[in-house]
């Protein structure tokens, strides 16, 4: 297997060589790694403003900026976290460099439209950066509310069109995806044998397709109020302000489904394969992934409990928001199911795994307070909506892209990776986040409201604590990067199936190949069916 | 693969029928915008836009000569886009 040159060493054309065959291949796997390369590069600058801003929280009053730079920092955190980093992480590194392979295709449907998205990325993140320049740095927070978007005289505009660029590269991936699943599927994988992972980025790639277009509309209604002033959200006009909060959270609650449904996936294939058992449900998490992908579509007035909208949408919005806690449920349940009675292998993707159930369990029923409208009004716009959110966002998509480099790390490149310090990031990134993340809910349980500046003497303690961890969280994080990309260089040769996995992307060599498929990808029946495996091992043990 | 590869030729006097029949909705919803017809105003509206979208849809974007599946895809699609419009009525027809 491993005299097969890797798509590392051979370019997506002949004719490309050094730096134009990273910059112009068509090649999903090579497109896999320079999202990879920009994706965490932007992490790194939102981890860094995410910590400036806990830093200047850590004590009273102005410490290390003012409250306009502070606006602007909790901005620029939130914008690049959520539309550069965990929207397009998990589907556009893990989902383009595996998603073919594991259907037993050589590519994507449309490769050339792959790195056009790659491309418009790219291009949203250079207008992000515009938008620091061009009449100061946005200071609306992420959500870009009405009527202050509208009214503030900062660079909102450029930051509005790069969220809209960066919309129309997410809808590009999506559509991609779900052509490559439904045409370049190998003959012989019927829809209940296509791995977990496929499952979940199918259908994220649908609420992309479908959510994404609302988003990208409502950022160019934001842009016309600001250039011609028509009126849509102003009710001196006949406008509705409310509206454009609906019509933002039509797509940035699906968004949020766009996050962890990949995420999902992702712990969906590391629990069979360290538990060395076969997936418990794997029809209900199929259908749960897609039970999850549609109702968590209509759940969106949930952020607007008090936003001034009627009593029968808060009503109704607030049982769909519980509806949407079942199918993550049966996911959960399945997951601790699966590890029962299983032969567990704890390895470095693992640990992020289960830290991963963990955290999004907290996350999730912390999400349930604040989908009941009467301790939503309570805790609304409060810092325990931001202890919330990050236990979902972070404990949940992003662990799981922590596990996600851990465990394709070596299919990826070939390269193993230290496990001891692997697991030393891992722990030092799980107690800061506790220590980061558990005072947030705190203090919005004792009043504490979200984005302030500044804040009472009897909140000092929680801010300085939520500091600490941050500072505890950042130092696992790069200790994590370094372990990895030290991999890279000092790592031992990864076999082509190191874990034991199941799914096609472990019948390949590591790396790839150009092709990815050396001979004809032989489909199982039930993609995590481990007999093979297991009497595999046993057979080496007897030797 | 399935999609048709062989072109429609739509005649100038279609084309020209649909274009005539938008401006006629375009006048319509100017009229109706001018009327006080309560809730039902946001209603004919939205079904005006709905009628004018599927004439592009039909014979400027050739939604009508092309198969099945991109037919149901369409209506598909307009079905999802009507429940979240339908649902910020949950909203808007209680305040």
């Amino acid at each position: 297997m491993t005299d097969v040159q890797s798509y590392l060493e051979t370019p997506s054309s002949p004719n490309l060589k050094g730096i134009r065959a990273w910059l112009l291949t068509t090649d999903h796997k090579r497109i896999g790694i320079l999202y990879m390369i920009s994706i965490l590069f932007w992490f790194c600058i939102a981890v860094t403003l995410g910590l400036l801003l806990r830093t200047e929280l850590m004590a009273e009053g102005k410490t290390l900026m003012g409250s306009e730079t502070y606006n602007a920092v909790f901005t620029l955190h939130g914008v690049i976290m959520v539309f550069l980093f965990i929207i397009p992480g998990i589907p556009a590194i893990f989902g383009n460099f595996l998603l073919p392979i594991q259907i037993g295709s050589d590519d994507v449907f449309f490769p050339r439209l792959n790195l056009l998205s790659w491309y418009l990325y790219i291009f949203g993140g250079i207008l992000a950066v515009v938008s620091l320049f061009s009449g100061g740095p946005p200071d609306t927070g992420w959500t870009f509310y009405v009527p202050f978007s509208i009214q503030t005289e900062s660079g909102v505009t450029f930051t509005v069109l790069a969220a809209f660029i960066l919309g129309m590269s997410s809808m590009l991936t999506g559509i991609n995806f779900i052509t490559t699943i439904h045409r370049l599927r190998i003959k012989t994988m019927g829809w209940m044998q296509m791995p977990l992972f496929t499952w979940s980025l199918y259908a994220t790639a649908w609420v992309q397709l479908l959510a994404t277009p609302i988003l990208s509309i409502t950022l160019l209604l934001i842009v016309a109020e600001r250039i011609f002033g028509i009126g849509l959200f102003d009710p001196g006009r006949g406008g509705d302000p409310i509206l454009y909060q609906h019509l933002f959270w039509m797509y940035s609650h699906p968004a949020v489904y766009i996050m962890i449904l990949p995420a999902m996936g992702v712990v969906s294939e590391i629990m069979p394969v360290f538990s060395r058992k076969a997936i418990f449900g794997y029809k209900a998490i199929v259908s749960s992934t897609l039970a999850i992908a549609i109702a968590g579509s209509l759940v969106w007035a949930h952020h607007m409990f008090t936003s001034g909208m009627s009593d029968t949408a808060v009503f109704v919005f607030s049982l769909l928001t519980f509806v949407v806690a079942i199918p993550s449920a049966i996911k959960v349940f399945s997951w601790v199911s699966t590890m029962y009675k299983g032969s567990i292998l704890m390895t470095p993707p693992l640990f992020f795994a289960l830290c991963f159930i963990y955290l999004f369990s907290v996350g999730g029923l912390t999400g349930l307070v604040l989908g009941a409208a009467g301790t939503n009004i309570h805790v609304h716009d409060t810092h325990f909506v931001v202890g919330h959110f990050h236990f979902v966002m972070f404990g949940g998509a992003g662990f799981a892209f922590f596990a996600a480099l851990h465990f394709w790390w070596p299919k990826m490149f070939g390269r193993m990776y230290n496990f001891r310090n692997a697991y030393r990031a891992a722990i030092l990134i799980t107690i800061g986040f506790i220590l980061h993340y558990i005072p947030m809910l705190i203090l919005g349980l004792q009043g504490m409201p979200r984005r302030y500046y500044n804040y009472l003497p009897r909140f000092e303690a929680g801010n300085f604590f939520a500091g600490i961890g941050g500072f505890i969280m950042v130092t696992g994080i790069m200790l994590m990067l370094v372990n990895l990309v030290q991999g890279l260089r000092k790592g031992a040769p990864a076999v082509g199936n190191p874990w034991g996995g199941t799914t096609l992307e472990w019948s390949v060599p590591s790396p790839p190949p150009l092709h990815n498929f050396v001979d004809q990808p032989s489909v199982k029946s039930y993609p995590y069916d481990f007999t093979d495996i297991i009497q595999q091992q046993a057979g080496s043990k007897q030797v | 693969m399935e999609s048709s590869s062989h072109e429609h030729i739509i005649s100038y006097a279609k084309l020209f029928g649909v274009l005539c029949s938008l401006l006629s909705f375009t006048a319509i919803t100017i009229g109706v915008s001018r009327m006080d017809l309560g809730a039902l105003n946001i209603w004919v509206a939205i079904l005006i836009a709905a009628c004018k979208a599927s004439f592009i849809l039909l014979f400027f974007m050739h939604l009508h000569y092309e198969t099945r599946l991109l037919k149901i895809t369409f209506v598909g699609t307009i079905g999802c886009l009507a429940i979240l419009i339908g649902f910020v009525f949950w909203d808007i027809s209680f305040r």
